[in-house]
């Protein structure tokens, strides 16, 4: 079976690449590309662990083929800070104690990236069922939650 | 204890590895790679129970791509008949059997032989073609199933009571005399219950990448609770000695003691050390469900007698627990802590050891004490509601305290149990109003908490700030507290310490990552080393004012005289000596390896409050609060997520989590879609009240603190149902289609 070549943009930088028609692209970026913060629980869409964003819509890249990237732009978590600085809702993790084991974090930080895009003064009922999707079974998800309120109020106060 | 003046410790510092794990830069074991790798599979059993008659793998040999096959051949045997090999508490009779099956098979999902090949996709096509030739046997999944006559039996060799059986073991604490303390109650309750063995349910599946050089020097990248254990294990199970060995330890993506064993190592290093190859293996989920964890599913019968005045004067129980193919299920736990919050005059406490056709069960959080709290904790509520007494008031009436002698065993010094009482009575959350078809209920637990071996290194680094090397895996943020320690001994800023976890040849010998003893083992190790590297600094401070060492004190990280009268000079800071260091004595630093003693057993109690939507059977927790002894809080915020995490996974177990099996004895949820953790929208906020009753065997108090929140919650749970509906459930989980079930139960029998 020939391989595909697949041309797209990953955390905004332009990116070529082969994949088999059947690969994941969860498969092509912690493989080829080399970018192992996105991680795989389940491969089955259930963890989240794995979310990325495709044309800034969150997705499970477990559930996504490698080639259906030609032409779009994939962000990962290896694109949250910008140089040496951390994204507002990065540094609030850290400062809430918002992980333990770390093996969520990526894709919650991804999701509730995502999340704070399309909404930025979201009520806690709302932050809890948008990251529904991502699983963590180390902090009963209390701080996680609180980090993702503080970070909307400070960004919606930055932003005024 | 030898706290300064807690600058650092009880501060919520960002922890060393927390950029990392925000920016997805940390290594978890899936996460590396080495050049020239090649992939290992591992080919399952599909029968719960089968007899291995022949392996033939010519043909997955002879496929294009693959480069080694391994089967158990290749293992080393621990022959049944020569007796226990004990690897802390694992058996290796049964840990060699159980990571690739020798004679028989005994439930689905039993590794029966390995494959290593160039790629995944082959190494999983050479699987489908090792023939193995099963004679199926009769199986039994459930515990009844196990215990009935005729019974199929797993292991033929084993005898209870003289008969075959799948009773493998039976332990008892006892105190008094039970027949005499029941005969002098005015009151008795006696209830059963039964509990769905759960899973660890640790997001990260198991893997490894392995090498094994010409020489045989080997090299292991993977994530487990312990360096050590792999190492060990490892060795034993492929002949290559301990000296050999480097177990890396990864970045590990939750444990919760379901990696406390291997799986995977000791094939990865045989199919390397075959190939000539690095090997990863990287287990599937349904994998990691069929195969690993979980721990037991049990039935428990729980008495208990009482003076009318709320004195419990008698307590019986007796607790059955899955061990699933092989001897080894949490008893200990079980018979040692559902009566240890309590002072009885009278305790029998007896657990029994099943096998089934099921996978072989590992640690979860406080092994075996949340299924007899659950038990217990249950009746003790149905014996306030009885006595028409507070439940809280009940415990306080019975609380261990200083001097109480445990069933188990000990005499329990000074304690924090009655504390968490009362600050749970006073709680705001326990006089807060409830609504319709809401429910409150409480519980409380207690673990033993461990010691045991570990070893650091604080090392003085040449520009004068520091690193500490540990050798436990660092699973809730351990390396936060050593790192806030350290700043708080050496008077330096936290930012200048520097945490990392030890590979198996690089510190000394540190036991698993469980039993709650990390922060207060490696903290012991880590205080005593800071001291020796602080007397190192004041004699060289000494030597260069030429005074005696005894008239230097150090502070605020620098050394000075102790008094004017002890000569005036400038303070000597820790750059100023590491700078000076290679003409004054050469490097500073100190390791210390220990086995540690006198850590204390820990005590919680919680309030939970569900309601229920009774149109669809649906409990949910509404508000929760978890209130322990912590000793000292060295970083609350990490202490709060074990808290936190520990009642998230109770409420799972309490109302969701559980194996379904199929006809053909087969888990038919091996997922997380149809096997239900709770997601973010299933709970609220999940308030702490920490306690502090300092450990006086501890330099800075510490008590383990990961596992007493989970002993509780089930029982909290199910109280807090049986207030919102007036119905006790005596089963887990209290899903859906149970409750709804019991809710309809009157309105059919009306109809009737």
């Amino acid at each position: 079976m020939a391989k595909l070549h697949v041309t797209t943009s990953v955390n905004g930088e332009p990116v070529e690449f082969l994949c088999e028609p059947y690969e994941t692209m969860l498969d092509a970026l912690r493989g080829q590309l080399g970018l192992t913060g996105s991680k795989e629980g389940c491969s089955s869409g259930d963890c989240g662990a794995c979310s990325i964003t495709l044309d800034g819509r969150l997705v499970c890249s477990c559930l996504m083929l490698a080639a259906e990237a030609e032409g779009h732009e994939i962000r990962t978590i290896e694109g949250m800070a910008r140089g040496g600085e951390l994204h507002p809702l990065q540094q609030k993790f850290l400062e809430h104690a918002a992980l333990q084991c770390g093996i969520c974090t990526s894709g919650m930080l991804v999701a509730s990236e995502a999340l704070l895009a399309k909404n930025s003064n979201p009520t806690e009922e709302e932050v809890r069922f948008w990251l529904a999707g991502n699983l963590c079974r180390c902090t009963g998800y209390d701080k996680i939650v609180r980090a993702v309120m503080e970070t909307a109020a400070e960004m919606r106060e930055t932003a005024r | 204890m030898n706290v300064v003046n807690n600058k650092w410790i009880g501060q919520r510092t960002i922890r060393p590895d927390g950029v990392d794990k925000v920016t997805g830069r940390a290594a978890f074991a899936a996460d590396t790679t080495m050049p020239g790798m090649i992939w290992g599979k591992v080919l399952r059993s599909p029968h719960p129970h089968a007899r291995i008659k022949a392996i033939n793998t010519a043909k997955a040999e002879a496929l294009p791509g693959v480069k080694a096959v391994v089967t158990s051949r290749d293992i080393v045997d621990f022959t049944i008949e020569k007796g226990a090999v004990m690897l802390g508490i694992q058996d290796m009779r049964w840990m060699c059997r159980n990571v690739m099956a020798r004679d028989k098979a005994l439930f689905p999902g039993h590794p029966v032989a390995a494959v290593a090949a160039t790629s995944e996709e082959i190494a999983a096509e050479a699987c489908k073609l090792i023939e193995v030739d099963y004679e199926v046997l009769p199986w039994a999944i459930e515990i009844d199933d196990a215990l009935k006559d005729g019974a199929p039996i797993l292991h033929e060799f084993n005898k209870f009571d003289g008969k075959p059986s799948n009773i493998m073991g039976r332990i008892e604490s006892k105190k008094g005399d039970i027949a005499q303390g029941f005969k002098d109650a005015e009151i008795v309750i006696e209830r059963s219950f039964t509990t769905r063995p759960v899973h660890q349910g640790y997001i990260e599946p198991h893997a490894c990448l392995i090498s094994v050089a010409a020489d045989g020097k080997t090299t292991i990248w993977s994530s487990s609770q312990g360096q050590f254990m792999v190492r060990a294990m490892t060795s034993m199970l492929t002949g290559i000695p301990q000296s050999d060995i480097r177990a890396i330890p990864a970045e590990i993506g939750g444990g919760f003691g379901g990696k406390t064993i291997v799986y995977l190592e000791p094939l990865a290093t045989l199919l390397a050390k075959k190939s000539g190859r690095p090997v990863k293996m990287v287990m599937t989920r349904e994998e990691v469900m069929r195969a690993t964890g979980p721990t037991s599913g049990s039935k428990s019968t729980v008495k208990i007698g009482a003076k009318k005045d709320g004195t419990i004067v008698a307590a019986h129980g007796s607790f059955y627990l899955q061990a699933g193919a092989f001897p080894g299920s949490p008893i200990r736990g079980a018979v040692g802590c559902s009566f240890a919050p309590y002072d009885i005059p009278h305790v029998l406490s007896e657990g029994f050891d099943v096998c089934s056709n099921r996978s072989k069960v590992a640690a979860y959080r406080a092994p075996g004490a949340p299924i007899g709290a659950y038990a217990v904790e249950c009746v003790l509520d149905e014996l306030a509601e009885a006595l028409k007494m507070d439940p809280l008031a009940l415990r306080l009436k019975n609380a261990a305290k200083e001097g109480t002698k445990a069933a188990h065993g000990p005499v329990f010094p000074r304690i924090g149990y009655i504390e968490t009482l009362e600050a749970a009575k006073n709680h705001p959350h326990y006089a807060a109003p409830l609504g319709k078809l809401q429910g409150r209920g409480v519980a409380s637990g207690f673990w033993f908490n461990a010691g045991g071996e570990s070893s650091a290194q604080v090392n003085i680094t040449e520009d004068g700030n520091v690193v500490v090397t540990t050798g436990h895996p660092d699973i809730g943020g351990s390396r936060a507290g050593i790192a806030n320690i350290c700043a708080e001994l050496l008077g330096i800023d936290y930012k200048r310490v520097s945490v990392i976890i030890g590979d198996t040849q690089t510190v000394g010998f540190s036991n698993l990552t469980g039993g709650s003893r990390v922060l207060f083992a490696s903290s012991m190790v880590v205080t005593q080393a800071a001291d020796k590297v602080i007397a190192t600094l004041r004699e060289r401070a000494a030597k260069l004012w030429e005074i005696d060492p005894e008239a230097v004190k150090w502070e605020n990280g620098a050394a000075h005289p102790v008094s004017p009268n002890a000569g005036q000079f400038e303070p000597l800071t820790l750059a100023d000596l590491a700078e000076k260091a290679p003409s004054q004595g050469g490097p500073i630093g100190a390791s210390v390896q220990l086995n540690t003693q006198g850590a204390e057993g820990g005590f919680g109690t919680h309030i939970c409050d569900v309601e229920v939507d009774v149109d669809l059977g649906i409990v949910r927790v509404i508000r929760y609060t978890a209130v322990q002894d912590v000793g000292r809080a060295v970083h609350p915020s990490y202490v709060e997520g074990q808290l936190q995490g520990g009642v998230a996974q109770g409420i799972g177990w309490a109302l969701n989590e559980e194996y379904i099996y199929n006809k053909d004895g087969k888990v038919d949820n091996p997922g997380f879609l149809d096997y239900r953790m709770p997601v973010c929208s299933d709970l609220p906020m999940l308030d702490c009240a920490l306690v502090e009753v300092p450990n006086p065997k501890h330099p800075q108090g510490v008590k383990g603190v990961g596992e007493v929140p989970l002993v509780p919650v089930m029982a909290a749970v199910a109280n807090a149902v049986h207030n919102a509906l007036g119905k006790r459930f005596y089963s887990l989980p209290m899903s859906p289609p149970k409750v709804s079930a019991a809710l309809d139960a009157p309105t059919q029998q009306a109809a009737e």
